[in-house]
């Protein structure tokens, strides 16, 4: 198992690295750059500003001195667009408050969602099961987008009840709606995920055996139907645990956090080529690393495999 | 043209306000207790370094945090700040600004003419790399466009301090508004010796050092600013907002919502709300003239179709777009629809009364119609165009309104929407037939549109190219009254039609009834918290 892990770790930094240059050319290739605005600039302002950001070298040597920099320094750079801070401090300030509002939400989607996909399986076929079903469904056609707003009109506006946005360090009551916002579809779909694979492994042979044997119907389940059921929940986990964590831009956008998410999309169209390399690494490495995560978790859920 | 007659009255002071500011609330008025203000950002700032923002966001906190040469006041007329006058040359060419001796830093140093020949140097400076560089071009201050080249060095700027209070700039063709350009904020006094010693980290709360009416307390990317009453200001006991919160919101409805809540005093209002809110909240809803222009810009270069080279095709696509229905049915707050490029309540501009300015929409339909069938096109035979826009459910409204007006008279427009960069990066290449585009007003006066229509312009993207044209602007530098030579550049693209003028804009806003010291007839719409005051209820 160690040395499985070892070996998969190493193979993420060439990975890593086909992302940073894939990008880094895509990237490039987009029209328009960071200093792009309506207001032409003269071309010796450009061309300063060109020199200062190192955009006047070769592309080749841009990627290199870059990835130096990272790799010496843990240096991402300068902001192109939001030039009185670098890339690290947009980070370390943005991905904090993902991080809580995204992990939150996980653990909110996790417990709902499962919750809601057993009952549904066990009460196979009842009024239980319509409404686990309904409510999943319900939440998985409305998209946050939709969400975020009415959630605002509702607990803000009309109840008064808390704060329609901001971050305020994190106080709880500006937690509550981006947490609601973000973790309903993925809640949705954990419940589909988990009754649908809940449903198959109650019609497993153990699971007939221990039910054969006079097990009470509660351990049946927690003992021998949950862990099985829970692989595919488990695969799906992995990479909506990265998507929560590294924010959502509608949740930004809607309720201002500050977020990573919305500074994503931002670079994006603003061309702060810096912001989203840095952004990308982030995302490409804890995609990879929560990959890993998963599949060590199946290891240890089904003894059958092995690495 | 030069006219020496000028130069009795250079050493007027131009500035009529007494040095020393008056408190700005009336006599008689109760204040409210809590004297907070929390205004609406639609973006993150992207910088507070006077000399590197960009935005209208940077600039709205900045006027607080710094203060310029000169102010403006609610109607926009020009009042003191550091200077509390200036004195022009008979040549027109050397401004000397007086400044007063009690402003202070907000760590206790006098602002001196100094701190302003160090920004304004810094400005131009080829290593700040600043985008507003321009900004320097554009006042014509001698040797900045050798300096921004890096061709010279940025001591022979044409500024310098002739003693602490004296500062003088020396500028290569007379601007006759000049005064109206140091309002800028990209102008503002950075302090010299802060910014050697934290460098690009100088803006930060627990560093910055700002000579404005406030100092900054918390600056949160993406969600908020926190700024003070600044005790050290000269004008200190006449400032009565205590606190500024600003909250980035990046939805236009969700600002509405969170205003509605009670969570902000100021916020813009979405396209086609304003009608609903006014009758809901008629204290509250407020539409005021913003120096912007929007048109449709025709590539009417080497580049642009063939077709747009035919000005009749021109006139008949300006003629056959109903404003009035995009103004009152899509905008619907108060914008005006436009015949002409320049903002109309830009200050001293006219605009002059045209062929197609005073016909109706009918005549000006009939006479588009009329325009197409002599020019050999029609439904039958119709001219294919492309209009870019940059994505917006604004501008695609627009687009589509006017695309379906000049369907009638045989236009086939293929509308292509494009994401901003990418619009932009087409325009300035040429790479476009007809395009969205708006000039907001950097000074108020009317140069700041017309100038942009002339050949040696950077932001002539339509490639309209035109001698008279040149030539009346040219004269308007030195005239002692432009108004008639603005009115003739007008009427040069009224006759010509390389743009197709769609609206002016207009500050629309959900104001706080408690809140007074806002603009109301300034078309900049640059507003300082320090004329602000909430009324007692």
């Amino acid at each position: 198992m160690l040395s499985y892990t070892l070996k998969r770790l190493a193979l993420a930094i060439p990975t890593l690295l086909i992302l940073i240059i894939v990008s880094f050319v895509l990237m490039h290739a987009a029209p328009g750059g960071p200093f792009t605005s309506e207001r032409e600039l003269p071309p010796e302002v450009l061309a300063n500003l060109n020199a200062k950001y190192g955009l006047d070298q070769p592309l080749w040597r841009q990627i290199a001195t870059y990835v130096w920099g990272i790799l010496t320094e843990f240096d991402f750079g300068p902001s192109f667009v939001y030039k009185d801070r670098t890339v690290n401090e947009i980070i370390a300030q943005g991905f904090p408050v993902t991080l809580t509002y995204g992990a939150i939400s996980f653990v909110v989607a996790v417990l709902v969602g499962v919750t809601l996909g057993t009952v549904a399986a066990i009460r196979q076929n009842t009024i239980l099961d319509y409404f686990a079903v309904g409510v999943s469904i319900g939440a998985q056609v409305l998209p946050n987008f939709v969400m975020a707003p009415i959630l605002v009109l509702v607990f803000t506006l009309w109840l008064g009840w808390l704060p329609g946005g901001g971050w305020q360090g994190g106080q709880w009551e500006y937690i509550v709606l981006p947490v609601v916002a973000l973790s309903t579809s993925f809640m949705a779909s954990i419940a589909r995920i988990t009754r649908s694979s809940m449903l198959e492994t109650l019609n497993l042979n153990h699971v007939r055996t221990a039910r054969a044997k006079g097990l009470p119907e509660r351990r049946v389940i927690l003992r021998h139907a949950l862990k099985p059921a829970m692989l595919p929940v488990i695969s799906y986990l992995g990479p909506a645990f990265v998507a929560m964590i590294t924010g959502s831009v509608v949740v930004d956008v809607y309720f201002s956090t500050g977020g990573i998410g919305k500074a994503f999309v931002d670079s994006a169209l603003n061309r702060d080529y810096a912001v989203m390399m840095g952004v990308t690494i982030l995302m490409g490495a804890l995609t990879i690393l929560f990959n890993l995560v998963v599949d060590i978790l199946y290891g240890w859920i089904d003894p059958k495999i092995r690495y | 043209m030069f006219r020496p007659t000028l130069a009795a009255s250079a050493l007027a002071l131009l500035v009529a306000t007494p040095a020393l500011a008056d408190n700005p609330v009336p006599e008689g008025t109760t204040l409210a207790e809590d004297q907070t203000f929390t205004f609406w950002l639609l973006d993150a700032i992207k910088s507070m370094d006077p000399q590197i923002n960009t935005d209208v966001e940077g600039s709205d906190v900045l006027r607080q945090l710094f203060e310029g040469l000169y102010s403006e006041d609610a109607d926009g007329s020009l009042v003191p700040g550091v200077a509390t006058d200036h004195e022009v040359s008979e040549d027109q060419t050397t401004y000397t600004f007086t400044l007063r001796d009690d402003a202070t830093w907000s760590n206790g140093d006098p602002v001196t003419a100094q701190d302003f020949v160090y920004a304004w140097r810094r400005l131009a400076d080829p290593a700040t790399a600043s985008e507003y560089a321009w900004y320097m071009e554009l006042m014509q201050v001698v040797n900045a466009p050798e300096v921004i080249s890096g061709d010279m060095e940025p001591e022979e700027l044409g500024v310098r301090a002739v003693d602490d209070h004296t500062f003088e700039v020396q500028i290569a063709t007379p601007l006759p508004y000049f005064p109206q350009m140091v309002v800028h904020a990209s102008t503002f006094p950075v302090h010299q010796a802060t910014i050697e010693e934290y460098g690009d980290n100088w803006t930060r709360p627990e560093n910055m050092v700002g000579n404005g009416a406030y100092v900054l307390d918390e600056h949160i990317l993406g969600e908020r600013v926190e700024m003070s009453q600044s005790e050290t200001y000269w004008d200190a006991e006449n400032v009565v907002l205590t606190n500024l919160t600003a909250l980035t919101i990046n939805d236009v409805n969700q600002g509405l919502t969170r205003y509605l809540a009670g969570e902000l005093d100021r916020v813009d209002v979405p396209a086609g709300q304003f009608p609903r809110l006014k009758e809901e909240y008629p204290e509250q809803a407020t539409s005021t003239p913003y120096s912007c222009s929007y048109i449709y810009m025709l590539n009417v270069g080497d580049s642009g179709p063939e077709v747009l080279n035919d000005v009749r095709v021109r006139k008949a696509l300006a003629y056959g777009i109903d404003r009035d229905i995009i103004v009152d049915r899509i905008l619907q707050g108060g914008q005006e629809p436009s015949y002409n490029w320049t903002h109309w309540a830009t200050a001293g501009f006219e605009a002059p009364e045209t062929e197609w300015s005073t016909m109706s929409q009918e005549d000006r339909m009939a006479e588009a119609q009329a325009l197409m069938e002599e020019a050999g096109y029609g439904p039958d035979n119709p001219v294919e165009l492309t209009l870019n826009y940059n994505t917006s459910e604004d501008h695609k409204r627009i687009a589509i309104a006017a695309s379906q007006m000049l369907k009638p008279l045989g236009f086939d427009i293929t509308l292509n929407n494009m994401e901003w960069k990418v619009h932009t990066d087409r325009m300035q290449a040429q790479d476009f037939e007809m395009a969205r585009y708006a000039w907001c007003g950097d000074y108020n006066e009317a140069s700041t549109y017309l100038d942009l229509f002339t050949s040696y312009s950077g932001h002539n993207n339509g490639e309209f190219f035109n001698e008279e044209y040149d030539a009346v602007m040219k004269e308007s530098k030195t005239a002692e009254d432009p108004l008639p030579m603005y009115q003739e550049a007008e009427r040069i693209l009224a006759e010509e039609m390389p743009i197709l003028p769609i609206y002016h804009y207009a500050q629309v806003d959900m104001v706080k009834p408690d809140i007074r010291g806002l603009p109301t007839e300034n078309v900049m719409q640059t507003w300082y918290a320090k004329d602000m005051y909430r009324v007692a209820e």
